[in-house]
């Protein structure tokens, strides 16, 4: 077992963690926007960990060029999808659940 | 090893599931619809060496631009009433 190997394996060890607790938070958080939060995790950190380890397996083949490429695919679409989910739900008049002393004063 | 990182991905994909089925609105079960699409992104590159098959990178980037496309269009569709003309 190689160097290589061991850091690719420590990295997909990493990503699979980091992609359960975003699944635990999705399940867990109270509404809507504290979820979005949560599931940002599973598609930054926990898709990019997987990636590179997967990128350390490969190589410089054109497997690994496929495998950036889908790294830069999930990186700039995942904040677009979520921020378009945000703004839906806003217009669509979802409150954010806000704690007491901070809920906006009505005036 | 890949087989336990994807063991992970499965085991994130029913707790997406579950919240799914579970969401209270129809944003929660978008926003889970989402995190299905990158984990099964992700599941397919995983499989893809899980098995010495290179191909299944090819599905991987087709299914993660269905991905975006389908969750602007559902999100579209929910917040005018119309796909638009």
């Amino acid at each position: 077992m190689t160097l290589i190997d061991l850091a690719s394996w420590v990295l997909l060890a990493a990503g699979g963690l980091f992609c359960i607790a975003g699944g635990i938070g999705l399940l867990r958080m109270p509404d809507v926007y504290t979820r979005m939060h949560a599931a940002s995790v599973t598609d930054t950190l926990g898709a990019g960990l997987v990636l590179l380890g997967l990128i350390l397996q490969a190589g410089w083949t054109l497997v690994m060029a496929k495998l950036v490429i889908i790294g830069l695919l999930i990186f700039f679409t995942s904040p677009a999808a979520t921020h378009a989910l945000a703004r839906a739900a806003l217009g669509r008049g979802l409150k954010p659940l806000l704690d007491k002393e901070h809920a906006p004063s009505k005036r | 090893m890949f087989s336990a990182a994807a063991l992970a991905l499965l085991v994130t994909l029913v707790l997406a599931l579950i919240r799914a089925v579970l969401g209270p609105t129809v944003f929660d079960r978008v926003l889970a619809a989402n995190m299905t699409g990158t984990l099964a992104v992700l599941l397919l590159a995983v499989i893809g060496f899980l098995t010495a098959r290179p191909e299944f990178l090819d599905l991987a980037i087709v299914y993660g631009l269905l991905n975006i496309v389908g969750t602007i269009a559902v999100l579209k569709f929910f917040r005018y009433g119309s796909l638009g003309e």
